[in-house]
């Protein structure tokens, strides 16, 4: 890999439709390794959709996705996650039927380097062992959402889809899923964010793409991005 | 007194042919999607094949206990992978439709190979006898089924539960897509799935051979009930599916014994009224707002 371009995300000119109406309209951005990016932008304006464009469970898109130097275009969801992109929907994507070390265990570990060890990921989280053998959705909100990335640092993800992580957490908690990210970004672990918490975004958070109508209108560096929170804030309707 | 005991005993027998058959088709709807209509001609054509296999290769009852359910997985599989699978990507009405003109073809083939009038299927020896516990005498093949139901129903538990590839499976009936995200090829688990579920009602057709009358039309009642037992356990749910096959199977019995001409309406009762008070189901899940 040339110093030049790491980059480890890179999505080019890529527009996404449901069925005639167009969501993402020639979006382009890229990732770095250890770098944390988000996609700020109101409802609707298309970063799920861009999220679920990487991961490759939307298929109505044009454009390109490369990850790690490979195009995606013909690779399926589950390759995609075996490839190192780990994905925590904004449902948090626990499963009832099964308990939460097994929601642990189910996807495989696609890179033994850099897979956290389910000890590891007790060490980090206690009340996910404490809850072990408790179904995965009898956990709390916040719970629930440490389950999901721990989820995907156990297959060894290189790149996190973080959909919006903080929605409907305490103070507390949205600190603590802050502190995480900082600890993966240190670890060379990439995330894309989406997010609506201006305030949260601008602590962990090393650029910003906004979204608007399903277009790039602006790219921000975080000191830019804090300079013109409140502009930001009204911008979106916050 | 006997009398209640003999009939429970007929109930569990009977709810083991749902219980099986049933599971079978929680496992298909839950990976596939699919709603099998088909089932019913599954379960048939199990009670057929061990008459035939008895009749023209003396195939006893055990082998054929043990031959139809593989012979059924490898109909399973072929079935899917000729014709189920070019529809899994269209709305699941379609592939309804399918298995359900499947049943047809194989219902008419049955009927015109071996008549209307039912094959003839003798209790296996050793199990032809009864039992006697206290003062009541009950039919020991009876008591077979129902212990061997539930053994299955144990052993099917087991792999879903202790297994990675249940693990898989549980997952992927609750979610596929998720799964999928998260690195599971679901694919992978399709075929043997739908052949697995194939298999499980041929089971059920074998064990039915020696209880029940053997002809071509003997699974069209029988899926209708099969649905009733899958709506009242939970669509989806495989706790749900083998409690409610023995609840139906009871209802069954009772219904005959003590109130005749109401036997068949009770179990739709017993559906409405489970459906009022949990519309997903005694195990269903209740869906996300």
């Amino acid at each position: 890999m040339s110093g030049m371009s790491r980059v480890m995300l890179e999505v080019d000119g890529l527009s996404a439709w449901y069925g005639e109406a167009r969501v993402l309209a020639d979006v382009s951005l890229t990732v770095a390794p250890g770098e944390v990016v988000t996609l700020v932008g109101r409802n609707g304006a298309g970063k799920t959709t861009l999220l679920r464009s990487v991961m490759g469970l939307h298929h109505q898109v044009e454009g390109t996705v490369t990850f790690e130097g490979r195009d995606l275009r013909r690779v399926r969801a589950d390759a995609r996650a075996k490839a190192g992109i780990g994905w925590v929907p904004d449902d948090r994507g626990i499963y009832a039927s099964l308990s939460v070390e097994e929601n642990l265990t189910l996807p495989p570990v696609v890179s033994p380097g850099d897979a956290w060890s389910l000890e590891r990921v007790y060490e980090q989280f206690p009340v996910l062992h404490e809850r072990r053998a408790f179904p995965g959705t009898k956990l709390s909100g916040g719970e629930q959402q440490m389950l999901a990335m721990a989820r995907v640092l156990r297959m060894g993800a290189r790149l996190l889809l973080l959909d919006e992580p903080s929605e409907g957490l305490a103070p507390v908690i949205v600190q603590r899923i802050g502190e995480i990210i900082r600890q993966i970004k240190a670890s060379g672990v990439a995330v894309l964010l989406v997010e609506q918490n201006v305030a949260f975004a601008s602590t962990v958070a090393d650029r910003h793409y906004l979204l608007a109508q399903g277009r790039v209108v602006e790219s921000l560096d975080n000191e830019t991005f804090q300079s013109r929170t409140t502009q930001l804030l009204e911008y979106l309707g916050i | 007194m006997s009398a209640f005991l003999q009939y429970t005993l007929q109930g569990l027998a009977a709810g083991g042919f749902y219980a099986l058959a049933a599971l079978g088709l929680a496992v298909i709807f839950g990976v596939l999607g699919v709603v099998n209509f088909s089932h019913g001609a599954c379960y048939m054509l199990g009670a057929v094949a061990s008459a035939v296999l008895l009749d023209t290769l003396g195939l006893s009852f055990w082998w054929a206990l043990l031959v139809v359910p593989v012979l059924m997985f490898v109909f399973g599989v072929l079935m899917e992978r000729l014709l189920v699978q070019w529809l899994l990507r269209l709305d699941p009405l379609y592939n309804f439709l399918l298995t359900f003109g499947i049943t047809l073809v194989l219902v008419d083939l049955v009927k015109r190979r071996y008549g209307v009038s039912g094959l003839p299927y003798q209790l296996p020896p050793g199990l032809d006898g009864r039992v006697t516990v206290g003062s009541v005498s009950l039919s020991l093949y009876q008591v077979f089924v129902t212990l061997f139901a539930v053994l299955v129903c144990v052993a099917v538990w087991a792999l879903l539960t202790q297994t990675r590839i249940g693990m898989i499976v549980r997952a992927s009936t609750e979610d596929a897509e998720r799964s999928r995200a998260l690195g599971i090829n679901v694919g992978r688990w399709v075929t043997p799935v739908f052949g697995f579920g194939i298999g499980l009602a041929g089971l059920s057709g074998v064990l039915a051979a020696p209880f029940r009358a053997i002809t071509a039309d003997m699974g069209s009642n029988f899926v209708i009930i099969l649905f009733a037992v899958v709506v009242i356990g939970g669509l989806g749910s495989i706790l749900g599916a083998v409690v409610a096959g023995f609840l139906v199977g009871l209802v069954e019995a009772y219904g005959q014994a003590y109130a005749p001409s109401f036997a068949q309406v009770l179990i739709f009762v017993l559906m409405a009224l489970v459906v009022l008070v949990r519309p997903s189901g005694l195990f269903g899940r209740e869906e996300a707002a």
